[in-house]
C-alpha cells in the first residue's frame, strides 16, 4: 500500500470505529428500557404493576391459604407517619381483599408523596393484582393531614404452589423536589 | 503544531528539543514514554493513598485519619490505580512496542495519539482537586453506586467529568491501536504471525471501544439524575438503583480483562525468550484470548449475586463465570509448557514473568471461589474480595508491566539496567506483595468487611502483617524508579538483540531504535 492509501484506510477505519463508540454510548441508555421491560415481564426485582389490573374475573381457590404481609417504609426519613392498618392477612387466591395504609403529614407544609410498591418473592410479583391502590397516583397532603389510603388486591390462582407467604412493601417518597416523574 | 509539521517534512530529523517536543509530539516513542512516566507518577500517588489506608488499619480503632477521609482514600486509590496507573501503562507499552513489532514507522493516527495522552493530566488534575473541595472527594466507592454517590458534595460533577475525560482518552487510544494493527503491518505480517502482545492489545482495544462508552453513559445518567431531575436510578420517579449496577458492571467486567489481557501478551513475549523455546500453542493462545474477551460480556452479574436475582440468573452467571477458567487455564498451561525442558535463565524480566504466572493463578483460584454463588454470599464485601482482585492486579497486571519495563528498557534506552539491583527489587516486591495480600484471604474468610476504617480485635494480627507488607512493597518501588532513571542516564551498552533468545521485529532495530521505527517496511517471511 502507498502512504496515501494507508491514510485513506486509516480515516475510513477511524470513522467506522467512532460509529461503534457512539452506538455503544446509545446502547448504555438503551439498557434502561430493556431492563425495565425485562423485569416487568419476568417480575424480577419484585417490580409489580403500578396500574389497575384489567382482568378481574376468574375462579377462587378456597382450599389454599396464602399469607400476605404488609410493610411500610419511608425513603430518607420522609416526614410522614406511615404504616399499614394490619400487619398480615391470610387470603384465598383469586378472592379480592380490601386493606388500608395510614399516612400522616408531620410537617406544617403541604406535601406530595408517591408510594412505590414492591413484592417479595420476586416470582410472586406478576401474580399480585390491584384494582384500587393509593400507589396509582401522587398523594397530596395538607399540613398535618392524616388519612387512610385504600388498597384492593388479590393474588391470582396461578401463584406457584411453593409460595406460601407474599410480602407487599410500600416505600413512601417525598415528591416535592422530584421535578419529573416517570 | 510547528514540531509536527517540521518532523513530517524532514523525515530523517530527530526529536525537537525543549518542552514543546513533549507537548506537540506525534511520535509513538515520545508518547509511549509520556504515558509510562505519567502512570509511574499515578502509581506513586495511588500507592501513597494505599499506605494511608494500611497505616490506619495497622491496629483496631481510629488512629490516623477520620473515617470519611478513609473512605475518600479507598475510592480515590481505586480510581487512580485503575484509570491512572494500570491502563495508561499498558497504552504506553502499546505505543512504544506495536509499531516496532509489526514493522510500522509510527502509530496510524499520530495527532489523535498526542491528544489521547494530553487529556489524561487534565482528567487527573480534575479528579485529585476534588480532595480539596467542600465535602471532600468521592467517598462512596469507585463503583459509584447510587443513591450513595448522589450524596457527594461539590466534587460530584468534577468526578463525573474526569471519568468522561479518562473514557475519551482510552477510546482514542484504542482506536489508534486498532488502526495501527489493521492497516500498518509490514508486508507478510499476516494476523496469525503477529506477536502475542499485538494480538492481546488488538482484542483489548475492541473491548475498550465497546465498554468505555457504556461507562460514559452510566455516569451521564448519574449526572442528569442529580442535576436535571431525571429518574434513571431514582425509585420515586420510577427508576431503579439496581439498574445502575447492571449497567456499571456491563462495563466493569470487560474492564478487568482490559487490565489483564495486555499482561498476558507481555508474559507471552518474555517467557519464550528466557526459556529459549518458541511459545507453546500460539494459536490456542490467540483463541483463548478471544474467548475470554467474549465471555467477559456475559458474566457481569457475578459482581452482584446478593442483590436478589432469581435462581436461574444466579446459576447462569455462576456457570458462565466458571467457564472463563477454561481459556485462562489454557494460557497458564501454555506458559508452563513453554518453560518445560527449555534452557531457562532467570534475569529480572523472567523472574517477574514467572511470579506473574504463579501469583496470577492464585488470584484466578480465589476468583473461582467467588464465582460460586452460595459461597459468594459469605465472601461478598469482605477482605477476601480485596485479596482476590489485588492478587490479579498487583502481582498480575503490575508485575507484568514491571517485567515489560525490564525486558524492553535496554531496547528503549540503549543501556542495560543494573541486573543485581533488578533482582533485589524483584525479591523485595514479591515478598512484600505476598505479605501484603495473602493475609487478606484469611481476614475475609473470617468476616472482616471491606471499606471500613476499624475492625474487631481478632483481626489485628493479620492486619499488622499486611501493613508491614504494604510498606515493604511500597518503598521497594523507589528502588524501581532509581533503576529506571539510572538506566536512562547511562550504563552498559545494549546490543540490538539485547537478549540471547529474543525474537521479533523490534530486536532487529538498533538499541535505542531510530526516532522513526521502520522507514522502509521490513518483509516478514
Amino acid at each position: 500500500m502507498t502512504e496515501d492509501s494507508i491514510k485513506q484506510a486509516n480515516k475510513r477505519l477511524l470513522v467506522r470505529l467512532l460509529i461503534v463508540v457512539v452506538a455503544m454510548f446509545g446502547f448504555g441508555f438503551a439498557l434502561v428500557p430493556v431492563y425495565s421491560v425485562f423485569c416487568k415481564i419476568t417480575g424480577l426485582n419484585g417490580k409489580t404493576s403500578n396500574e389497575v389490573a384489567k382482568d378481574t374475573s376468574g375462579p377462587i381457590d378456597d382450599k389454599r391459604i396464602v399469607t400476605v404481609e404488609f410493610l411500610a417504609s419511608l425513603n430518607e426519613s420522609a416526614p410522614w407517619e406511615f404504616h399499614p392498618e394490619i400487619a398480615k392477612l391470610k387470603v384465598h387466591p383469586g378472592e379480592f381483599y380490601h386493606i388500608a395504609y395510614y399516612a400522616k403529614n408531620l410537617t406544617d407544609q403541604p406535601l406530595v408523596g408517591q408510594a412505590i410498591p414492591s413484592v417479595a418473592p420476586g416470582l410472586a410479583a406478576s401474580h399480585f393484582q390491584k384494582i384500587e391502590c393509593f400507589c396509582f397516583s401522587k398523594q397530596d397532603f395538607k399540613p398535618g393531614e392524616g388519612r387512610d389510603m385504600p388498597v384492593t388486591f388479590r393474588i391470582d390462582t396461578a401463584l406457584p404452589a411453593e409460595i406460601t407467604t407474599v410480602t407487599l412493601s410500600y416505600t413512601f417518597f417525598k415528591l416535592n423536589e422530584v421535578a419529573h416523574q416517570d | 503544531m510547528s514540531t509536527a509539521t517540521h518532523v513530517h517534512e524532514e523525515h530523517h530529523e530527530g526529536p525537537a528539543s525543549g518542552l514543546t517536543r513533549w507537548l506537540f509530539t506525534t511520535n509513538h516513542k515520545d508518547i509511549g514514554t509520556l504515558y509510562l512516566l505519567f502512570s509511574l507518577l499515578m502509581f506513586f500517588i495511588g500507592g501513597t493513598m494505599a499506605l494511608v489506608i494500611r497505616a490506619e488499619l495497622f491496629e483496631p480503632g481510629l488512629q490516623i485519619v477520620e473515617p470519611y477521609f478513609f473512605n475518600q482514600m479507598t475510592t480515590m486509590h481505586a480510581l487512580i490505580m485503575i484509570f491512572g496507573a494500570v491502563m495508561p501503562a499498558f497504552v504506553g507499552l502499546a505505543n512504544w512496542l506495536l509499531p516496532m513489532m509489526i514493522g510500522a514507522p509510527d502509530m496510524a493516527l499520530p495527532r489523535m495519539n498526542n491528544w489521547s495522552f494530553w487529556i489524561l493530566p487534565f482528567a487527573f488534575t480534575l479528579l485529585l482537586s476534588t480532595l480539596f473541595m467542600q465535602g471532600g472527594g468521592p467517598a462512596g466507592g469507585w463503583t459509584m453506586y447510587p443513591p450513595l454517590v448522589l450524596q457527594m458534595g461539590a466534587a460530584f460533577p468534577f468526578v463525573i467529568f474526569s471519568v468522561h475525560l479518562m473514557g475519551m482518552s482510552s477510546i482514542m487510544g484504542a482506536i489508534n491501536v486498532i488502526a495501527t494493527i489493521l492497516n500498518m503491518r509490514a508486508p507478510g505480517m499476516n494476523l496469525l504471525k503477529m506477536p502475542l502482545f499485538v494480538w492481546t492489545w488488538l482484542i483489548t482495544a475492541f473491548l475498550l471501544i465497546a465498554v468505555m462508552p457504556v461507562l460514559a453513559g452510566a455516569v451521564t445518567m448519574l449526572l442528569t439524575d442529580k442535576f436535571f431531575g431525571t429518574s434513571f436510578f431514582n425509585a420515586a420517579g420510577g427508576g431503579d438503583p439496581v439498574m445502575f449496577q447492571h449497567i456499571f458492571w456491563f462495563f466493569g467486567h470487560p474492564e478487568v480483562y482490559i487490565m489483564i489481557l495486555p499482561a498476558f501478551g507481555v508474559v507471552s513475549q518474555i517467557i519464550p525468550t528466557f526459556a529459549r523455546k518458541p511459545l507453546f500453542g500460539y494459536s490456542s493462545m490467540v483463541y483463548a484470548t478471544a474467548s475470554i474477551a467474549f465471555l467477559s460480556f456475559i458474566v457481569w452479574a457475578h459482581h452482584m449475586f446478593t442483590v436478589g436475582m432469581p435462581l436461574g440468573g444466579e446459576l447462569f452467571f455462576m456457570y458462565a463465570t466458571m467457564l472463563i477458567a477454561v481459556p485462562t487455564g489454557v494460557k497458564v498451561f501454555n506458559w508452563v509448557s513453554t518453560m518445560w525442558k527449555g534452557s531457562m535463565t532467570f534475569e529480572t524480566p523472567m523472574l517477574f514473568a514467572i511470579a506473574f504466572v504463579i501469583l496470577f493463578t492464585i488470584g484466578g483460584f480465589s476468583g473461582l471461589m467467588l464465582a460460586m454463588t452460595p459461597a459468594d454470599f459469605q465472601y461478598q464485601d469482605t477482605y477476601f474480595v480485596v485479596a482476590h482482585f489485588h492478587y490479579v492486579l498487583v502481582p498480575g497486571a503490575v508485575f507484568s508491566i514491571m517485567a515489560a519495563v525490564y525486558y524492553w528498557l535496554p531496547k528503549w534506552t540503549g543501556h542495560m539496567y543494573d541486573e543485581k539491583l533488578g533482582k533485589i527489587h524483584f525479591w523485595l516486591s514479591v515478598i512484600g506483595v505476598n505479605l501484603l495480600f495473602f493475609p487478606m484471604h484469611f481476614l475475609g474468610l473470617a468476616g472482616m468487611p471491606r471499606r471500613i476504617p476499624d475492625y474487631a480485635l481478632q483481626f489485628t494480627g493479620f492486619n499488622e502483617i499486611a501493613t508491614y507488607g504494604a510498606f515493604l512493597f511500597g518503598f521497594s518501588q523507589l528502588l524501581f524508579v532509581y533503576i529506571v532513571f539510572k538506566t536512562i542516564r547511562g550504563g552498559q551498552k545494549a546490543t540490538s538483540q539485547v537478549w540471547e533468545g529474543a525474537e521479533g521485529l523490534e530486536w532487529t532495530l538498533s538499541s535505542p531504535p531510530p526516532y522513526h521505527s521502520f522507514e522502509t517496511a521490513p518483509v516478514v517471511k
